[in-house]
């Protein structure tokens, strides 16, 4: 038996060699499962994105090949007069409609679970608006809110309440966008319904057993039971609202008396004031309407970057909440 | 480690290249050569449009007639498609022959960036006499320099006024002057016992239905580009006259008032118009508007009557703000020949001209057709067909930044109106300077 004569130093690269062999293998194996799913990252996530890259550098209108312009989109990003503007309102949105979608979720999920009787249909009623879509559930919710000839002023006229103008202020116009997203609530509300039934009961009851109270039952068994949930929820939540569009385009629309314009809806964009200007209808408008790409992509970039940054903050913040690999 | 860093300027060099290369555009191909004279147009043209229902119909009947005179033509139709559209599918390299698009701010882009072919080699070898069509539209169609667009129909801007309410108030006529305006607006305004307002004389804010500074432009004969193209709205003095003529206006009624009415109303487009429904008593409106589509269909028992807008000076009286559909010949074009044969019969033949007219009910843009005997014209259309031809008639001109310019304007003016900023030269100074700075950026 040869082999048995052969030195440590020896018999090691042969081994390796085998193992190497056994490793590309099995690499290969791995990739060629995983092709599909990096072929699409590369053309539809990592392909655009260089090219946004590049084209924030060129004046480019979709029309002719971009031309090289150096720095001159980025450094128009510190004097556009409206960015800013879009940024505060996205920000302020971001701010406040993600954590009170999460808040109005988990509360009614927990009133619904709570229930002993139409546990079913309540669960369906609360859903129901987040089924309609966004352009309708937008244009019914502003005329809802409508000042004078609305219901809900003529209810609060009712009570002696003269209401705000909403939509028409740019005071309440963004608190307007958060209720409209609360009364949506329900696709995320279903999510904390399910994730709430899977909360283990025997851990409630031993901990009511301990003497836990509710509270403290909910912040040391419920809580740390829907974690990723709630990280889930403020995730999407926030990369959401960080491209919130449709919804403030339409209450615009509709506020400003001019829902079916045939200029498009992109005249509007704003009303009232710029309130209701998020940072992605300023991108489209810059791109779209005044045939600015280079710049529209600059913004695209600094939107990506914070997006990804705020992720990974959430990720990195909350992996230290749940303590370790949840 | 090393590795790395040296490899990264080779990977980011060949990234950029590759880029370039497959930038989501295709270059401009070289311009077709013109044919001779006299050479029949044939073969088959796409035509891009954005009408849709009754006015798509009207487009096809017009087709029809030109597929008639033209027999060796097929004319494809796709309606309801946006500028969006077109210009992507030019990007991609397979836009229409011939698009028709619904606003004059698309002008200055498709002639700056060839996405629209220039038509006067065209123009010249087939002698279309351009003088046809008054001066304001000839200028909207261009951009410097090229012609890459004609008009397809024109919109003229004008007063509408409610007689009832007017005589009501003792008026047998509309105001032809600002002054005349204002006065007029106070006496007609009806103002709940708590100081709310009821009714509007004439609601002056921006932003409210047409109230925009391009339509309101002409009242004072105001411009808004410099020859070069940067912006004149800080260095002619005529804004500041509409400016602060409309502030006092405002001032009068209460902004906060004003804004208050302004949100109780209904939508322009819909049978709830203010002006329709008589809580506004005076509008500066569109030809479009006295529609069956619109005002003649939702209010038909409504008694108004249209002028030219009141003005500054007496002497500019007649005059209105004039804009319209454009159409282009795409540089994607597959039969450049024929899709400029049907440009032509669409912009320049007189009957093509009245019959759109009489269907969609706009503006004919050819004077022989303003003048012809088969134009259906009642007095009220007659009134903004005047407008269409005075002299004195402004309108927007293109620009590469699209609607940037009037938009920046209207954002200064939005917070001049209510009273946030207050120093109206500085004001206007500041607007020029971000459009320019807009213009430049665009090239």
């Amino acid at each position: 038996m040869s082999s048995i004569t052969l030195t440590g130093d020896r018999v090691r690269p042969v081994l390796r060699r085998g193992s190497r062999h056994r490793s590309w293998r099995s690499r290969l194996v791995v990739l060629s499962f995983m092709a599909p799913a990096l072929i699409g990252l590369a053309v539809f996530l990592g392909y655009p994105l260089a090219a946004a890259v590049y084209f924030s550098f060129t004046r480019f209108s979709l029309l002719n090949p971009p031309e090289f312009v150096g720095l001159d989109n980025w450094k128009y990003l510190f004097s556009d007069p409206l960015v800013g503007q879009a940024a505060y309102n996205t920000l302020w949105l971001t701010v406040v409609m993600v954590p009170a979608r999460m808040l109005a979720a988990l509360l009614t999920a927990m009133l619904l679970n709570a229930m002993k009787r139409a546990r079913g249909l309540y669960r369906v009623l609360f859903y129901l608006p987040a089924l309609a879509p966004p352009v309708t559930s937008t244009i019914a919710f502003v005329l809802l809110l409508k000042p004078q000839t609305g219901p809900v002023d003529a209810f609060l006229r009712t009570l002696g309440i003269d209401g705000p103008r909403w939509f028409n202020d740019p005071a309440w116009a963004k608190p307007a966008l958060v209720l409209l997203a609360l009364w949506g609530v329900g696709d995320l509300m279903i999510i904390f319904v399910a994730a709430l039934l899977d909360v283990p009961v025997e851990q409630h009851e031993a901990a009511a057993l301990d003497g836990a109270n509710a509270f403290q039952r909910f912040r040391y068994v419920t809580l740390p039971a829907i974690n990723p949930v709630i990280v889930f929820a403020a995730i999407t939540g926030v990369i959401g609202t960080l491209q919130y569009f449709t919804q403030a385009a339409v209450a615009a629309s509709v506020a400003s008396n001019q829902v079916t314009g045939g200029g498009g809806v992109s005249g509007t964009f704003g009303y009232p004031e710029n309130s209701m200007l998020t940072y992605p209808m300023w991108l489209y408008t810059e791109g779209f309407r005044y045939n600015l790409f280079g710049y529209a992509n600059v913004m695209a970039v600094v939107l990506f970057v914070v997006s990804m940054t705020v992720t990974v903050v959430l990720l990195k913040r909350f992996r230290t909440f749940i303590g370790g690999d949840r | 480690m090393l590795r790395t860093p040296r490899r990264l300027p080779v990977v980011l060099t060949g990234l950029a290249v590759a880029l370039s290369v497959t930038a989501a555009c295709t270059p401009a191909p070289a311009p077709a050569p013109v044919a001779s004279p006299g050479v029949e147009p044939s073969g088959d043209v796409e035509l891009w449009h954005f009408f849709t229902e009754n006015e798509a119909k009207t487009v096809d009947a017009i087709i029809a007639d030109f597929e008639a005179k033209y027999p060796k033509v097929h004319v494809k139709i796709k309606g309801g498609e946006d500028d969006t559209k077109v210009v992507q599918a030019i990007g991609a390299g397979t836009g229409p022959d011939v698009a028709i698009s619904y606003s004059t701010d698309i002008v200055g882009k498709f002639c700056a960036t060839g996405g629209w072919i220039d038509l006067t080699p065209y123009i010249e070898r087939d002698k279309v006499n351009l003088d046809a069509m008054p001066p304001v539209v000839r200028s909207y169609t261009e951009f410097r320099g090229k012609r890459c667009a004609m008009p397809f129909l024109a919109d003229a801007y004008g007063f509408y006024y409610n007689k009832k309410l007017l005589s009501d108030a003792g008026f047998t006529a509309p105001p032809k002057t600002l002054d005349e305006l204002t006065d007029m607006a106070k006496k007609l305004t009806v103002r709940k016992p708590d100081g709310t307002i009821q009714r509007a004389g004439f609601l002056p804010l921006w932003g409210f239905y047409e109230n925009s500074p391009a339509h309101f432009g002409p009242m004072v004969g105001a411009k808004w580009l410099n020859g070069d193209g940067t912006s004149a709205v800080g260095s002619d003095p005529a804004w500041q006259t509409l400016l602060k003529w409309q502030k006092d206006l405002v001032d009068w009624y209460g902004y906060a008032q004003l804004d208050k009415f302004r949100a109780t109303l209904g939508d322009e487009w819909s049978a709830d118009n203010a002006f329709q429904k008589g809580q506004v008593a005076m509008a500066v409106d569109g030809e479009w508007r006295m529609s069956q589509a619109f005002l003649r269909g939702q209010a038909p028992t409504l008694d108004f009557g249209v002028a030219p807008l009141p003005v500054s000076d007496a002497s500019r009286y007649g005059a209105g703000y004039i804009t319209g559909n454009v159409i282009g010949v795409s540089r994607t074009a597959k039969n450049p020949e024929a899709a400029w044969a049907l440009v032509k019969y669409l912009t320049m033949d007189t009957q093509a001209q009245v019959k759109l007219s009489n269907g969609i009910r706009n503006v004919p843009t050819v004077t022989s057709a303003l003048t012809s005997p088969d134009l259906t014209a009642d007095p009220e259309f007659k009134t903004f067909l005047d407008i269409f031809a005075n002299p004195q008639s402004g309108t927007t001109p293109p620009s590469a930044v699209g609607p940037a310019y009037q938009e920046t304007f209207q954002t200064f003016l939005d917070s001049y109106q209510s009273g946030k900023k207050t120093d109206l030269a500085a004001g206007l100074s500041d607007v020029d300077k971000q459009v320019n700075q807009l213009i430049k950026l665009a090239g």
